[in-house]
């Protein structure tokens, strides 16, 4: 089974992947967000592409268990901002960066929201858990931390 | 100055430390070149011609003594002796070694410098106005703004993976001295209509291939406001902006594309989120902000009395008087004067700054202005408060150095960037173009007699000479192979600014100095009392200057 890091530790994807040739998703199985526009009921788990934004989804965010946020070149950091938005508008789920990002993202990633990381290559899942905590202090208001430094420095 | 607490320490002291890591892995083989490139270029390292350049921050361009004796040293540690100031008002050394640049960034840290976001698709250097806190018409200091701006653009985690590179400007005075409308962003403080001051937010300004004025996107924003404010609009753009084509990614494209007014909707209904949220300035942050920068301790000084015996110096030693009058400019304190000290000295590469020099600098600056330094976006330092009497004496002791090219804000003071001896995107050499026009016009009397010309060249259409901007433009031009040169006149990045436009064929290296000067003599044919050559190009326009350069092709 793939592997990815949750919460912080690695673990086994309990999802199956996303496929863009299925009409209809499987029972845990990520949708494209095609397919989840054309479901109903609306399947728990969606992967979105960059150019993807997460507007359509801002209204169910109550019912989705995981959103995937696909990377396929890590200088393309849209998805940043797509994470960013979802955890704004309140999304409690899983919200997992995948594809081809690179460890050193991972610190940034985890600060817009990202609570999993399913890297393109599983080898490097060890080595990106020492890259979640480059940094300790922040300037920024962000998911991880909804005070910037200038409302905490004592 | 803005002073470190230990949370800034921390956070650039991380920063180090995590660089340590990524250079190790890449020398190790476990980075790949493209994995690297980012990461390198975030911390202001690029791999040029001739070996890596580095790009110190000097945020909004204020150094002390301390720093600039740091640079000092640590261009005799790890470089040739020397450094350059750019036009980002940054610094730049040319000879780092890859390996060792994890140390170099160290020792930077040890005197709150640091090399954060200066090169890649991230938020650059916020830049202002070198007379910030000085200037007679300054309405309100913009360096606080620059620091909260800064601090908030740090390691952004949304905003480090952008389209393309993003450059914030901020003016609080009633002359342009920041380009604000050539930039991503340019913020000016304006007062509304019952006199509170806030922004106004330009949008979209930038030079390069395609040159364009910033546009208003807000005319006036409260103060509170300002970064959930841009948090909005880069948001906007990190998700709309062009990805497919690097010279069609910059913001300037998008505002274009969609039209000001839908890009402006765009930015409202994010900000609707974001408004009033935790990222709101609170009263007790903009007072921290400005509690840096404050004042120094002025000293009560009979103004008149002070501009009585400078002009009796200046008659007494017209070398003298040439330094003080084309140098040194009011302030807004009695008995003091702001001084810029030119990096534009005949034979020198414009912008370079030896590591004796810099040390010269530092000691100057403790020994007459409060021990700090400004670099400017024209390549210069400046030294923002001087007493009037004590003026003699530093310059004394800048001609001794020969630091004292009495040439501020006129033709040889010109923007230059480095150009294909250095830098490996451009297309033609800059700097010998630079040389071989300062030697041509190296008679100060004609200088002066040609009035304030600003003369801004780049070596490629990346644009960082700016020389879209420049009231003569050179840009350095590829044609199969050769380097050729293309000339525009009516730039300006004053606040009534205009890009310049293209004259017409392109030229040869060693033609342009006698190009230049067919231009000068066109404007000092054609000038009317008092016209500068900009006044006379927007009077006569484009086609008299054309006639008189390519009159000899017939």
């Amino acid at each position: 089974m793939p592997r990815l890091i949750r919460d912080g530790a690695i673990v086994e994807d309990d999802w199956l992947p996303a496929d863009e040739d299925v009409t209809t998703p499987a029972e845990g199985q990520v949708a494209t967000l095609d397919q989840w526009l054309h479901e109903s009921p609306k399947p728990r788990a969606v992967q979105l592409e960059p150019g993807q934004a997460p507007a359509p989804l801002m209204d169910h965010l109550a019912d989705l268990s995981l959103v995937v946020i696909n990377f396929p070149a890590f200088m393309d950091g849209r998805g940043f901002s797509y994470g960013r938005e979802l955890r704004e508008r309140g999304f409690q789920g899983e919200l997992r960066a995948a594809g081809h990002f690179i460890r050193d993202q991972v610190t940034y990633l985890r600060r817009c929201g990202f609570n999993a990381f399913q890297m393109a290559d599983e080898h490097l899942l060890e080595a990106a858990l020492d890259s979640l905590s480059d940094f300790s202090e922040h300037y920024q208001a962000a998911p991880d931390q909804p005070l910037p430094l200038f409302r905490r420095r004592a | 100055m803005y002073v470190y607490d230990e949370y800034d320490q921390k956070i650039v002291d991380e920063r180090v430390a995590q660089y340590r890591d990524q250079t190790d892995r890449f020398l190790a083989g476990k980075l790949t070149e493209a994995e690297f490139l980012p990461l390198r270029l975030q911390n202001g390292l690029y791999v040029q011609r001739l070996a890596p350049m580095l790009r110190i921050a000097v945020p909004y361009g204020l150094m002390s003594s301390k720093q600039l004796r740091k640079v000092a040293q640590i261009t005799r540690d790890y470089d040739k002796g020397y450094a350059h100031f750019s036009t980002r008002q940054n610094i730049q050394l040319n000879w780092p070694r890859l390996a060792e640049v994890p140390d170099l960034l160290a020792e930077l840290a040890t005197v709150q410098m640091h090399a954060i976001q200066t090169s890649g698709n991230c938020i650059r250097n916020t830049t202002t106005d070198q007379f910030a806190g000085v200037a007679p018409d300054e309405l309100e200091d913009p360096r606080p703004w620059c620091e909260i701006v800064r601090q908030w653009s740090t390691l952004h985690p949304e905003f480090a993976f952008l389209p393309r590179k993003f450059k914030i400007a901020v003016c609080g005075s009633s002359e342009d001295r920041a380009a604000i409308h050539a930039h991503d962003i340019g913020l000016e403080l304006v007062p509304n209509d019952a006199g509170q001051v806030g922004f106004r937010v330009l949008v979209g300004g930038g030079l390069g291939r395609t040159p364009v004025i910033g546009s208003e996107v807000c005319p006036w924003l409260e103060k509170q406001h300002l970064l959930s404010y841009l948090e909005a609009i880069l948001r906007v753009y990190n998700q709309n902006g062009r990805r497919d084509n690097k010279y069609k990614a910059r913001i300037k494209i998008l505002v274009k594309a969609m039209g000001v007014d839908a890009f402006r909707e765009a930015v409202e209904q994010e900000w609707e989120l974001l408004k009033d949220g935790p990222t709101t300035l609170s009263e007790e942050e903009m007072n921290r902000a400005h509690g840096f920068f404050t004042a120094p301790a002025y000293r009560e000084l009979d103004g008149e009395a002070s501009e009585t015996s400078l002009a009796a110096a200046v008659d007494a030693d017209p070398i003298f008087g040439n330094w003080v009058r084309r140098n040194t400019r009011a302030h807004r304190v009695a008995g003091y004067r702001s001084v810029s000290i030119s990096l534009k000295a005949t034979g020198y590469a414009p912008g370079d700054i030896t590591d004796a020099q810099l040390e010269l600098v530092a000691e100057l600056a403790d020994q007459f202005s409060f021990g700090e330094i400004r670099s400017t976006h024209q390549q210069n330092l400046v030294l923002a408060d001087v007493e009037t009497e004590q003026l003699q004496a530093l310059w004394q002791q800048l001609q001794s150095a020969g630091m004292a090219t009495p040439n501020i804000g006129y033709l040889t003071d010109m923007i230059c960037c480095p150009g294909g001896d250095y830098c490996s995107l451009a297309n033609a050499k800059s700097l010998p173009v630079a040389e071989a026009i300062q030697a041509r016009f190296d008679n100060l009397d004609y200088l002066y007699d040609l009035g304030p010309l600003e003369l801004n060249i780049s070596g490629c259409m990346n644009a960082c000479g700016h020389h879209h901007i420049g009231h003569i433009g050179i840009l350095g031009v590829d044609k199969k192979g050769q380097e050729f040169y293309q000339v525009c006149l009516g730039g300006s990045q004053a606040k009534d600014a205009s890009i310049g436009k293209i004259l017409g064929p392109s030229f040869k290296q060693e033609d342009m100095p006698e190009v230049i000067d067919r231009i000068l003599s066109t404007y000092v044919g054609l000038r009317e009392e008092e016209e500068t050559f900009l006044d006379t190009y927007r009077r006569v326009g484009i086609d008299p200057f054309k006639e008189r350069v390519y009159a000899k092709a017939d």
